[in-house]
Formats: C-alpha cells, sequence, structure tokens
C-alpha cells in the first residue's frame, strides 16, 4: 500500500446556497498526526465529514487508503469501517451499556462472535483505561469517560484512520486532559488521525502537520511550530492571537 | 363594603365549597336510594356472572386487544417508516392512510372487514383474524405517527455514529434509533392501549358465539336477561380493571423518562 493514507482533492461542498468547502486539498501520510484550525464557520469540521463520506462531497475526489470514496460504485459501509469517527457529542448508543457499544458494530458490520468481540472491545476500554466500566451505561459516565468510550468503540473496528471532530470542545476543563491523553498515546503507537480541534498545546506538541483553515479555504499549513509557532499570513495570526490569548483583544470584525 | 382582593377570593373559595355541599344534599335526599340498589346492585345477578365474565369476557377482551395492538404495532412502524422515506409515494400512500383511518369511526372497519370484504373478495375472516386486521388498522393510523415522531426525536448523532461505524441505513435504524425510539414512545403507546382496549368491544357488531363474547357483548346478553343494569356495572369495572394500570403505567414511564432525557450524551 501506498505511503499517503488520506488523498483529497479539489473538495468543494456546499448546503443550499452557502459554500462550505471552496476547494480544498490535503494529504495526509500514513502514521501521521494532522490537526486542522480555524475559526467556527471555517468549513474544518464539514471537512472531516467529508472524510467519510458523512458529508456528500459536491466536487473533487475523497481517497482513504487507496479506495476512491467518491467513487459512485464505491462500498460506502465497508470502507466506513476503516475509518473511526469520535464526535464532539460522543454519540454513545444512549440504550446500550458500554461493552454493547463497543461490540454491537463488530457483531452487525463485521460480523465477529461474540467471545471475540466482547475481548477485543474489553483490549480497548484496558487502553482508553475504562475496562472497569464495561457494564455501565453511558448516561452514568462523565463527559470524559464517554469520550474515551466513543474512542474505544472506533478502535475496535481496528481503523486505519482515526477522525476526531472537535472530541474535547464539549467537555469540562478538567477532563480535557484524560482525553488528550488517550490521544497522545494513540498518536505514538503510530495511529494515523486527522484531528479538528482548538487545543493548540496538543496541535503543538501531537501534530506532524497542522492546517489552518478559514472561509472554505486552507490558508496556511505545515509543520506544528511553524503554523502556531510563526505563521505566515495575516488571518492566521490574528486567530491565533485571540485563540491563545483571548483577554487582550477586543470582539471581533463582523465578517 | 371593602373587601381586599385576597379576601374576595376567599370567600369566593368558601361560596363554591357551599354550593357543592348543597348540590350533594339535593340529590342525596331527592334520589331513590332502594330504586338505584336494585338497578345497578342486583347482588343475584351480579353473582351468576361469575365465573364467565372472567374466564370468556375478560379473556377475550385481552386476547382481541392484544391480537390488534401487536398488528397495529407493526403496520403502525411500517407507515412511520413509509412516511419518513425518501420515496415521496410511500410518504403519500402513508399520508392518506394515517388520515383516512384516524377520520373514520372504527365501527366502519368493522363492518367493512366482516361484510364487505368477504363480498369483495371471497375471503371469510374468522373472529380473531378479523379483530385483529380491524384493531389493528385503526390502532396502526393512530400509532405510526406517534412511532414517526419517536424515531425523529433520536438524536441525529446516534445515527452517525452508528454509520460512521459502517452500518448501513437499515442496520442503523433498526439496531440503534428504533429502540430508542420506542423507550421514547413507549407512555402514548400504552394510551393507544388503552383506546384498543375499549375499541375491543366492536366486534359485537360480526354477531359472537357465546365463547367469543368479549366484555360488552357479555354485559349486553346478560343485561337482556336481567331486571337491572347490575351487568353494566359489573363488565364496567372489569374494563377498570384493565385500563386503570395501563394509564398508571403510563404516567409512571412518562415521569421516569421525563426526568432524564433519552437523547444528546
Amino acid at each position: 500500500m501506498s505511503e499517503i493514507s488520506v488523498e483529497i482533492t479539489g473538495l468543494k461542498k456546499s448546503f443550499g446556497s452557502l459554500d462550505v468547502l471552496k476547494g480544498i486539498d490535503v494529504t495526509v501520510n500514513r502514521g501521521d498526526v494532522v490537526c486542522i484550525i480555524g475559526p467556527s464557520g471555517s468549513g474544518k469540521s464539514t471537512l472531516l465529514r467529508c472524510v467519510n463520506l458523512l458529508e456528500e462531497p459536491n466536487d473533487g475526489k475523497i481517497v482513504v487508503n487507496g479506495v476512491e470514496l467518491t467513487d459512485q460504485d464505491v462500498d460506502i459501509d465497508l470502507a466506513r469501517t476503516k475509518i473511526g469517527m469520535v464526535f464532539q457529542s460522543f454519540n454513545l448508543f444512549a440504550h446500550l451499556n458500554v461493552l454493547a457499544n463497543l461490540t454491537v458494530a463488530q457483531r452487525k458490520v463485521l460480523k465477529r462472535g461474540e467471545k471475540e468481540a466482547q475481548e477485543i472491545a474489553l483490549r480497548n476500554l484496558d487502553r482508553v483505561g475504562l475496562k472497569e466500566k464495561a457494564n455501565s451505561m453511558p448516561a452514568q459516565l462523565s463527559g470524559g469517560q464517554q469520550q474515551r468510550v466513543a474512542i474505544a468503540r472506533a478502535l475496535s473496528m481496528d481503523p486505519d484512520v482515526m477522525l476526531f471532530d472537535e472530541p474535547t470542545s464539549a467537555l469540562d476543563p478538567e477532563l480535557v486532559g484524560d482525553v488528550l491523553g488517550v490521544m497522545r498515546q494513540l498518536a505514538d503507537e503510530g495511529m494515523t488521525m486527522l484531528v479538528v480541534t482548538h487545543e493548540m498545546q496538543f496541535a503543538r506538541e501531537v501534530a506532524d502537520k497542522v492546517i489552518f483553515m478559514d472561509g472554505g479555504y486552507i490558508v496556511e499549513e505545515g509543520p506544528a511550530a511553524e503554523v502556531i509557532g510563526n505563521p505566515q499570513e495575516t488571518r492566521t495570526q490574528e486567530f491565533l492571537a485571540r485563540v491563545l490569548d483571548p483577554t487582550h483583544h477586543g470582539p471581533s470584525d463582523p465578517v | 363594603m371593602a373587601l381586599s382582593k385576597r379576601k374576595r377570593a376567599e370567600y369566593f373559595r368558601y361560596s363554591q365549597y357551599t354550593l357543592l355541599v348543597v348540590i350533594a344534599l339535593v340529590i342525596a335526599f331527592l334520589a331513590d336510594w332502594e330504586q338505584i340498589r336494585t338497578a345497578f346492585f342486583n347482588f343475584k345477578t351480579m353473582g351468576d356472572m361469575f365465573p364467565n365474565v372472567i374466564t370468556i369476557a375478560l379473556k377475550n377482551t385481552l386476547i382481541y386487544t392484544a391480537l390488534g395492538f401487536a398488528f397495529g404495532l407493526a403496520l403502525g412502524l411500517v407507515l412511520a417508516l413509509m412516511k419518513l422515506s425518501s420515496i415521496a409515494p410511500y410518504r403519500w400512500i402513508a399520508t392518506v392512510y394515517i388520515e383516512f383511518f384516524r377520520g373514520i369511526p372504527a365501527l366502519l372497519v368493522f363492518i367493512g372487514l366482516a361484510f364487505g370484504v368477504p363480498l369483495a373478495f371471497q375471503i371469510q375472516f374468522d373472529i380473531y383474524s378479523t379483530v385483529m386486521l380491524a384493531l389493528g388498522i385503526v390502532g396502526a393510523a393512530y400509532m405510526a405517527e406517534t412511532i414517526r415522531a419517536g424515531i425523529q426525536a433520536v438524536p441525529k448523532g446516534q445515527v452517525e455514529a452508528a454509520r460512521s461505524l459502517g452500518m448501513s441505513q437499515g442496520r442503523a435504524m433498526i439496531t440503534i434509533v428504533i429502540p430508542q425510539a420506542f423507550r421514547i414512545i413507549l407512555p402514548p403507546l400504552t394510551n393507544e392501549l388503552i383506546l384498543l382496549t375499549k375499541d375491543s368491544s366492536l366486534i359485537y357488531i360480526i354477531g359472537l358465539a357465546r365463547d367469543q363474547y368479549e366484555l360488552t357483548k357479555f354485559g349486553r346478553e346478560t343485561l337482556s336477561r336481567s331486571p337491572s343494569l347490575t351487568p353494566i356495572l359489573v363488565v364496567g369495572l372489569c374494563y377498570l380493571i384493565i385500563t386503570l394500570p395501563l394509564g398508571y403505567l403510563s404516567r409512571y414511564l412518562e415521569r421516569r423518562s421525563g426526568g432524564k432525557k433519552v437523547s444528546v450524551l
């Protein structure tokens, strides 16, 4: 297989008359962590959701591990089993306990046996440090625990790529660290990750590449140290100034 | 007389209580209690009704209702999915069905099934099929809208999570959405079950054998041989034996799901 894990070319997406993505090219190498940052409304979540076709692109090509997802004949359900996704709002299945959350897709989609599915589930729960919560219901867990379960659920499908859509944005500040810790550990194990995030510290320390988006375009991309540490574009500089030092700026200009 | 607003409200309340007491006393004095007792509480008639009122009538009411509810639930689910379908004709068919059968008396459906369909299609339904189809057809019209609302009440993120794990649309619907939708709509479905329990009495229209009597038919039959309204009182109480616990259950489920939302997390 190629060294390139995700290749996006000329991606365009609009909702009605609103153009959200206006031509995006992204390449993610196998084993890399790519963080996408940018102001709200810049299209970064839409970009991520296009990678597993939760949003259908209007134009452009998306290739994940050699499979062109934008091909009309591709089995998208099969392709998605190899692309894990973690959502801002966790989206654990509310009617199933933690273990069942991790086994249901393994059994129904991958057709694994119950015993095998449970073993894999427990191993992944252990990876996120929540093995003892296997029989809890999602509502009994804290936000941070729910998000870690959601990560373990995605991992149980043995994905080649993991997509994270603002995984810590819905969490109380003191719970953010647990989730970022799990993500960092995943990155260290060599998982290919595409992360939409506002956690600049995380992006700086973990990302191999940072992409700054604004207004449906990629404004700037490169190694974390450069994009976050020494941004070249004015819009990147303004955005980072606001995010990194929020108290020393007036209200932003209307767009 | 300058009464404060609060005082006036207080006197008004007293006057209402007084009025109620006066009405109760007038009724108590004017009523012929002996007459009423013989009209409603003929203990001999009451005794004669047992045990058949339970072993035949109550049992049959339960069976008829259960059959109708089961069929109605299945058909209602199909209709709800049709209403949510991306295929427009499915939506139209479901809408027409629901509007039609919600808008006509259930009795007409019973008559149609018992007398119209056999004439038109040369099929003769037995009593269980008739009651199951008739109650189910009517119940489905009501339950379809409830089920549709329940399905739509399941957060969109649940489907997205399921799809992102590789489940197909249908698989996500069956394993993730519908189980959660039914939790949400359990209280209104219980109410529908109460309505169907009462509507099961309409089966009388097709003419029943003795061992097929349900509560209302049983009550009317006994009434024709009895000098009092006692049979009606007895079968009325039997209905309450079924419906009161269901009503309580419905309110309990409503309280429980109201406290903790099934959604979001």
